[in-house]
């Protein structure tokens, strides 16, 4: 039930935290709608001409104090919803660093664009994300690649880089935090980390033509070692196929 | 003396010689009286409310439930854009141009716009700017949305010609709305009545002052946006395929520099019909007339700063989207002044239920829900995640229809009589708001929840196991309902046309001028200019009547009596 009224969470901190903010705004939303609708049903059946009762109303043409008054209020609350958000925004918008049980960066998988944090070891797995008309193309860091079913691995900061190749896709998992605009000619950012194993599904959020209701996105979450068997079959797949590629030109 | 009695009725401008009024259908045609076109304005705009009810309720069909197979893609993406253009261009934008031109020259004692022949020339524009857009119908309407963002509306991934179509329409309503907004504001700078000061404006026609204003200022960053892309379509230009060096991110600052001001020009308009109506009907001055006023001035000048808010998940720096949130939570601010300030003009009140106040109280009542869940867009971070989900059909809706079409529907009730000079029936306009009413809230409050529920916008299918399927079917079943209630309303303005009660001058005991004269209006409106001493004339003017021992029937144009 709880989950008609909020966002959907559960998969990732940023999600988790997307949806603590939103409930805060959401309440002082609801109160507010109480307010407003309260007052208004209030007035329209307090002051309803009655049969005999005056024919005029008050002919009152306004009240400075209770007008600053209510402009003050509704300042005074946009200005504590600023607050909340700029409390929020690092834990939603910044990758935390991997979990102890993550993926062991720079043992098995090398990858030489990442920028090396002051602790020493690269912390984070980055993926290239690519959006094209009507699927999304996954470049993990050592050369391997997946269409449509994105594998991560749990406990790790797995950071995303998003672009596209035709028009403006939008990645969305709703599980996994916000969605980002896949825009060709741009590189954007996003982010989660995923705790336990599982699959979390989501899809193209931006109109890209006739097949965007159908360009759907899944992310699988795996144990890291299984994450690192998955990269290696994937590698050893396409070579294989690239091979065989090449036997069927010389075949030609 | 005529000086020291400052309730007298004195004439001030006395017009001499009056042409007979042209009858017949030519002269509709070539006719350049304010009414005329209103009125032509008024059938056109509905016409064009009609197109894009159905094909929303096409769509609503399409999404009862998950795999349908009643439209393909491709037909789905054609009537999501045809809807959205038909409601924002030819519909909302214009149908207030509609009460501009019949209204504003009325109620600030003017004989007609400032440049007549100018006007109908915007009401020609309109009128051949819907007829080329919809002229697509006949090869393939566009699918790009009513964003047409680039680069799906390049030539590349959309070939066909209902992006051009869709381009030539948004030229011909821009330059129509352009020349309007023009004469609006030469009408009201310079051709007011005698004593109307900027303090005793009507508060319609402030909003149709600052309506005319966003529009000059926010028509030509659109305008410049397709012409560009009709360049990048046609003639080898890029400026927004990143392939030649372009930049798809131009295309939506453009746009929504634009876009946003708009939804403010859709809106103002419906916030000034009710600042009229809801005094008339509570029997008692608007509260806070001058903070009205200068909210709507606010609500303007903000709005020029916002458009960035539609653009929070794009690849854009935190500051950026920082300023644009801070920009969005300040536009809330005169948002509250206004809805508060109705809801003390109601407050104490003498309160007649007739329709016009059931839909000009619907407005503040709807129109709160889309504020709201705007503050809640307007937090990025939230925004991320409901960003073009189905919480924002949700939010839009809520605002442009509560919002603008239950204030146009007031506007309706409440004018028809002046227009026709026939009163429409209370009962159908009842029965048709509740419908309305109902209808309106189940079709769209259960979109929020698909929404949160990761139903993302503009698409023709939905996954089964998404968990939306009886929002889906709530909406779709709501949207009929609120199908029969418009139509509902249109049965009650075609029957009333020839059936309804004489309505006499004043049927509502008015504030403003336009019930000073005859309904329908006479050619010239006004035989005798009064000066005017207030925000509300009409009041000083039945007072005035009363003490001066005249029945209270002979209000209608007084004649050069006065004292």
């Amino acid at each position: 039930m709880a989950d008609m009224f909020t966002p959907e969470s559960g998969g990732s901190p940023n999600a988790d935290k997307i949806d603590s903010l939103y409930k805060i705004v959401f309440y002082v939303g609801v109160v507010i709608f109480l307010l407003v609708e309260g007052t208004l049903l209030w007035a329209l059946v307090k002051g309803r001409a009655r049969r005999g009762g005056p024919q005029e109303g008050e002919q009152i043409h306004g009240n400075t104090p209770l007008e600053l008054g209510w402009t003050v209020g509704a300042a005074v609350i946009t200005v504590v919803l600023a607050i909340v958000t700029f409390l929020y925004l690092g834990d939603i918008k910044n990758p935390p660093p991997s979990g102890p049980d993550g993926l062991a960066q720079g043992v098995e998988v090398a990858s030489i664009d990442q920028p090396t944090p002051p602790g020493g070891s690269s912390e984070n797995l980055t993926i290239d994300v690519n959006g094209q008309q009507f699927l999304w193309r996954y470049d993990y860091p050592g050369g391997a690649f997946s269409y449509y079913e994105m594998v991560v691995p749990t406990d790790t900061t797995v950071v995303l880089n998003l672009t596209a190749s035709d028009v403006i896709h939008s990645w969305w998992i709703p599980k996994l935090g916000g969605k980002m605009d896949a825009v060709p000619g741009f590189v954007n950012k996003t982010w989660f980390k995923i705790s336990k194993e599982g699959t979390y599904i989501g899809q193209c959020a931006e109109l890209c033509g006739s097949g965007h209701a159908d360009m759907r996105a899944r992310v699988r979450a795996v144990s890291p070692t299984e994450y690192t068997a998955f990269l290696e079959r994937q590698k050893a797949d396409i070579k294989a196929s690239q091979e065989a590629l090449a036997a069927q030109r010389k075949d030609r | 003396m005529a000086t020291t009695d400052t309730t007298a009725l004195r004439p001030e401008i006395v017009m001499h010689g009056l042409p007979t009024e042209p009858k017949g259908w030519l002269s509709w045609l070539t006719t350049t009286d304010h009414k005329k076109i209103g009125i032509m304005y008024f059938v056109a705009t509905f016409i064009f409310f009609i197109l894009g009810g159905v094909e929303a309720l096409l769509m609503r069909l399409q999404l009862a439930q998950p795999d349908s197979t009643l439209l393909n893609a491709e037909t789905y993406n054609g009537l999501v854009s045809m809807h959205g253009t038909t409601m924002i261009f030819l519909f909302i934008v214009p149908v207030m141009a509609a009460f501009g031109n019949y209204f504003v020259p009325l109620m600030i004692g003017a004989r007609d716009m400032a440049f007549p022949r100018l006007n109908a020339l915007s009401f020609w524009l309109l009128a051949f700017g819907g007829i080329a857009f919809y002229a697509s119908l006949f090869w393939e309407p566009p699918q790009a949305g009513w964003t047409s963002y680039a680069p799906l509306s390049d030539d590349a991934y959309m070939p066909s010609g209902g992006v051009d179509a869709w381009i030539f329409l948004i030229h011909l309503t821009g330059l129509s709305s352009l020349v309007g907004a023009i004469n609006f504001v030469a009408t009201i700078h310079n051709m007011r009545a005698p004593g109307m000061s900027w303090g005793r404006m009507p508060l319609f026609v402030w909003s149709i002052l600052v309506y005319s204003y966003l529009l000059i200022a926010a028509l030509p960053a659109i305008a410049a946006a397709v012409t560009m892309l009709l360049t990048d379509r046609h003639f080898g230009t890029a400026f927004f395929d990143p392939t030649g060096g372009g930049d798809p991110m131009l295309w939506q600052h453009l746009f929504w520099f634009f876009g946003h001001p708009e939804v403010y020009i859709m809106i103002l308009p419906a916030f000034g019909i009710i600042s009229e109506i809801l005094p008339v009907f509570s029997r008692k001055p608007i509260f806070g007339y001058k903070a009205i006023a200068a909210a709507t001035v606010a609500i303007a000048f903000l709005g020029l700063l916002v458009w960035a808010h539609h653009m929070f998940t794009t690849p854009t720096s935190t500051v950026v989207l920082i300023f644009f949130m801070l920009s969005s939570f300040a536009i809330a601010v005169p948002t509250g002044i206004k809805i508060f300030n109705w809801i003390a003009t109601l407050w104490k009140g003498s309160i007649v239920f007739k329709t016009p106040l059931y839909f000009a109280a619907a407005l503040p009542a709807l129109f709160v829900i889309g504020g709201i869940s705007g503050v809640i867009l307007a937090v990025f971070p939230v925004d991320w995640q409901l960003h073009d989900s189905y919480f924002v059909v949700a939010h839009l809706h809520y605002v442009l229809f509560g919002g603008s079409v239950f204030g146009i529907f007031a506007g309706i009730y409440y004018w028809f009589p002046k227009m026709t000079g026939r009163m429409m029936s209370e009962g159908l306009g009842k029965l048709s708001f509740w419908v309305m009413f109902i209808g309106f809230n189940l079709t769209f409050l259960v979109q929020h929840s698909a929404g949160l529920s990761g139903m993302p916008r503009r698409v023709y299918d939905y996954s089964g196991d998404l968990g939306v399927n009886d929002y889906n079917l709530i909406s779709t079943i709501g949207s009929f309902m609120l199908g029969i209630g418009v139509l509902l309303t249109v049965i009650n303005a075609l029957r009333s046309y020839k059936h309804g009660k004489v309505a006499g001058n004043d049927p509502w005991k008015g504030n403003t001028l336009e019930w000073y004269v005859q309904s329908p209006p006479p050619v010239n409106n006004f035989d005798v200019v009064p000066r005017v001493r207030s925000v509300e004339p009409m009041k000083d003017i039945r007072r005035e009547v009363a003490k001066s021992g005249e029945a209270a029937g002979s209000v209608a144009q007084p004649v050069a009596s006065g004292t």
